[in-house]
This record gives structure tokens, C-alpha cells and sequence, in this order.
């Protein structure tokens, strides 16, 4: 299937909108699994179990005074939030969601989702010095330095990926996103790979700000963090910005390391009449794709409300004295067990 | 684009401003790249300028708190005018080698060729077989750099 310029803006449209929803109803499932973990009922009040709370929630942000503190940086508080959510949503393009099926697949897929990444720092950089407020200066500096710190094992996590692609994959194009979803076919990077699945999940939770990384907003230490001098749309687009940024780990573990779109037990589903490029696979392997990824939200959420947050030098600790080196690591035996076996 | 941010760089009075200008031309750069085809060295353009060495330039600038810039007091020395020839001399260079570079009838790689060139496997390829003594060389200067980082932090404690 190949699809033309009108197809590919319906896609990014449709794309756009889907991530955008399923982001608003993130929050609501965070809501409803915090309620469930410490036995409370959780937002019911707005529609039927409370589904139409994310709705009534945005028109709440957007009906609401935005306030600029009277020292800001105004230009730079306008940008920064504009920066956070147009990279997160950016991270979008390179995704396959099927077969064939994707906005962009550049041939080094990889390196542009960590790219997008590095530079996902300046939103949270300038919004904390743009404040012109100490505790916002601090969360900005805090998340910025904390990011800078995991990218590192994220990327070696990430060559250790790679390096099972060049092995099992027959084309030669290694860092395209569909390239490493098809060399996964049969066997999951998950079963090859675990101790590189285990650090690239801890480093996408500290690239996205997320418990137990979530220094950034410790409110008991800094109100709120690098968004603290934000109120209404802005906000929100931090808000949204974070959940993205969820949304996109997930789908990234997902593709790097279960398969992406793969379906399981695929050889068994295409004996039942499921024939090779027809739309019946394409919508399983979306839904295949999706059930992953949401499962893996549903991790995120899980985490954030069972463990507590940590200190700050045991995260600089754990991410330079424990994952670098043992992504480096990670990489040297998977590369002596690919060279020798 | 480029060449705006790039004086918008070097014009402003505000350090946190030329950071943020800095990190756009470096987009800019990187668009010229990818115009080249060469996809993998835009993309680190990117992740290595834009996204570690200037994260940490607004780190040190933010935390330093600087005032705008003062104008100098002395508007013309020895000093300025050496460093104004030099610069002279540096852009006299370029254009006389962009001029020869033209004039020899432009025949550098083919456009397939290009396309080639730009790609991971080509560029490792190259580096870890035809040039692996200097690449090896910039690492150790690298790390030699490094050293020596570590080392003029340590002399204040």
C-alpha cells in the first residue's frame, strides 16, 4: 500500500486527533487507577463513571484567567509550552502503526525519537527561567539535568536494539522503526534484549518527568515545579505535553521491544482466512500495536502511584553509577553473543 | 533563516536570547543537511549540538544570571583590529576556495553517490575501515579534553 500526499495528511490528521483524545483520557484512567490503588472511587460525578470529566476539564482550563507574573520573560513564557507540546507531538511521525502503515518512515527512525527527546528539554528549560521564580527555576534545572542524565542509557538501551536488528533483520536499513518491528518477527527484542527493555523503561519514565523520577514537580519542595507561574491553556499544554510524552514511551517500548505491530501467535491468526496486506490485518495490527501501548500506559500509571519518589542524588546516582554502566555493559556481551554464536 | 538566527546570535544583548538563537541556526544547519541528503549527520547535528552542548550553554547562563551585556568602553584597539583582519582573512579564504570548488566544474559525488554518502552504514563504514587512525586520534583528544575539564574543576576544591 502506498499512500499519497492527501492520505498521509489524513493519517497525520487522524493520528493527531486519536493521540490528543487518548492523552485527555489518560488522565481520567490515572484518576480512576489512583482511586482504585488506594481504594477510593475516583471522578463519577460528570456522565456515566465519570467519562466525560476530561472533557469538562478542558473547557475548564480554557475558560480560565491566564496570568503572566508581572517579572516574566513574556515572549519566552508564551514559547516554552508551545516548544513542550510540539515536540512531544512530533515524536509522532516516525511510529509504524502497521504494516506500511506510518506518516514517515526516515530511515533513521531511531535516532529522530531520540533526537525529538534531547530537545524536549528546552520546554521545561525555558519555562523554569522564564518564570522569573525561584521554584520554577529549580524544577526547570532539576528535570533539564535529570533528562540530560538518561538519555544517555536510553541511547545505549537503544544501540543494544539495534545491534539485534543488524543480526536478525535481512535488509540493511537497521534504524528504521519497521525494520526493527519486522526482525522482531517470531521472537520479541523483549526475550532477546531483557536487560535493555528493563533500561530503556526506567529511562523513557525519567524522560517523561514521571514518578518515581518526577523530581521536577516534588510539590513538597518546589509547589509545582517548572509550571508553577502557568495557569490555564499553558498549563494544560504541560499537562498534555506529559501524558504525551507517556503515550509515546509506551509506544516506543511497544515498537523497540514487543513486536510493535506484530501480532502474536501470527501464524495461527493468518490460518484463519486472514489474507497477507488485506484490511482485516491492518486494523488486527493496529489493534495489536494499540493493546501494547496502552498496556504499557497503564504500567506508567501503575508506578507512579506505588512507589515513592526518590531523592535527588540517588537519581543522579542511579542513572550514572548504575544504568550507563550497565547499558555498556548490556551492549558488550549482546554484541560477543551476536559475534561468537 | 539561517543566516538571521545567526546574526541574531552575535547581535543580542541578552545571553539567555543568542543561547535560543544559537540552538535555532543549529536547526537551520541541520535543514542543510537534510537538503544534502545527508539524513544521519542532521540528525546528530541535532541530538549532539542542539540537544546536549547547548542544553548545557543555557544551563551555565540561566544559573549565572547574567546582566545584558555592557558596551565596551573603548570602541577600537590593536586587539579588535587584528581579530576584524583575521576574520577578513578567514572569509577571504572561504570565498576563494568556494570559488575554486565552482570553477573546477563542480564534478564531487553524483547525486547517487550523494545519496549513498549520507546514510549510518555508509558513514561507519568509512570511519571504521578507510579512517580509522585519525577517528581513533579525535577520540583520545577528546578524552584528553575531558581530562583536562576534570581536572581544572578539581583545583578549586
Amino acid at each position: 500500500m502506498e499512500f499519497v500526499l492527501t492520505d498521509r495528511l489524513i493519517l497525520i490528521g487522524i493520528s493527531l486527533f486519536t493521540l490528543i483524545t487518548v492523552a485527555a483520557y489518560t488522565v481520567y484512567a490515572e484518576r480512576k487507577v489512583c482511586a482504585l490503588i488506594q481504594q477510593r472511587v475516583g471522578p463519577n460525578r460528570v456522565g456515566p463513571l465519570g467519562l466525560l470529566q476530561p472533557l469538562a476539564d478542558v473547557i475548564k482550563l480554557l475558560l480560565k484567567e491566564d496570568i503572566v507574573p508581572q517579572y516574566a520573560n513574556r515572549f519566552l513564557h508564551f514559547l516554552a509550552p508551545v516548544i513542550s507540546v510540539t515536540l512531544a507531538l512530533t515524536g509522532l511521525a516516525v511510529l509504524p502503526f502497521a504494516k506500511d502503515l506510518h506518516i514517515a518512515d526516515v530511515n533513521i527512525g531511531v535516532l529522530y525519537v531520540l533526537a525529538v527527546g534531547s530537545i524536549a528539554v528546552y520546554g521545561v528549560t525555558i519555562s523554569g527561567w522564564s518564570s522569573n521564580s525561584k521554584y520554577a527555576l529549580l524544577g526547570g534545572l532539576r528535570s533539564s539535568a535529570q533528562m540530560v542524565s538518561y538519555e544517555l542509557s536510553m541511547g545505549l538501551a537503544v544501540i543494544s536494539v539495534v545491534l539485534l536488528t543488524n543480526h536478525y533483520f535481512e535488509g540493511t536499513e537497521y534504524l528504521r522503526l519497521s525494520s526493527i518491528v519486522d526482525a522482531q518477527n517470531g521472537v520479541w527484542n523483549v526475550f532477546r534484549n531483557p536487560l535493555g527493555f528493563l533500561i530503556f523503561t526506567v529511562c523513557a519514565f525519567a524522560e517523561a518527568n514521571r514518578a518515581p523520577f518526577d523530581l521536577a514537580e516534588a510539590e513538597q519542595e518546589l509547589v509545582g515545579g517548572f509550571h508553577t507561574e502557568y495557569s490555564s491553556m499553558k498549563f494544560a499544554n504541560f499537562f498534555l505535553a506529559e501524558y504525551i510524552h507517556v503515550i509515546m514511551g509506551s509506544a516506543m517500548i511497544t515498537t523497540l521491544f514487543f513486536g510493535g505491530y506484530l501480532l502474536p501467535f501470527e501464524s495461527a491468526i493468518m490460518g484463519m482466512g486472514v489474507e497477507e496486506g488485506s484490511m482485516t490485518l491492518m486494523f488486527l495490527q493496529i489493534g495489536s500495536f494499540l493493546t501494547k501501548t496502552f498496556i504499557f500506559m497503564f504500567v506508567f500509571i501503575w508506578v507512579r502511584w506505588t512507589l515513592p519518589r526518590f531523592k535527588y542524588n540517588q537519581l543522579m546516582n542511579i542513572g550514572w553509577k548504575w544504568f550507563l554502566p550497565l547499558s555498556i555493559l548490556n551492549i558488550m556481551v549482546l554484541a560477543g553473543i551476536l559475534l561468537f554464536l | 533563516m539561517g543566516i538571521a538566527s545567526g546574526i541574531g546570535l552575535i547581535t543580542n544583548r541578552n545571553p539567555i536570547y543568542s543561547v535560543l538563537f544559537a540552538v535555532l541556526n543549529f536547526f537551520c544547519i541541520a535543514g542543510l543537511y537534510l537538503s544534502l541528503q545527508a539524513e544521519f549527520i542532521a540528525i546528530v547535528q541535532i541530538i549532539v549540538y542542539a540537544g546536549a552542548i547547548m542544553v548545557l550553554f543555557l544551563f551555565v547562563v540561566m544559573l549565572l544570571n547574567l546582566e545584558d551585556e555592557k558596551k565596551p568602553e573603548k570602541s577600537w584597539d590593536a586587539i579588535r583590529g587584528l581579530t576584524f583582519l583575521t576574520a577578513l582573512a578567514f572569509f577571504a579564504e572561504l570565498v576563494f576556495i568556494f570559488q575554486s570548488f565552482v570553477s573546477s566544474g563542480n564534478k564531487a559525488l553524483s547525486s547517487s553517490d550523494a545519496f549513498e554518502f549520507g546514510t549510518v552504514e555508509k558513514i561507519g563504514w568509512e570511519l571504521m575501515q578507510n579512517y580509522l587512525f585519525p577517528f581513533e586520534m579525535v577520540s583520545v583528544v577528546l578524552l584528553a579534553a575531558l581530562m583536562g575539564a576534570m581536572v581544572i574543576a578539581k583545583k578549586h576544591n
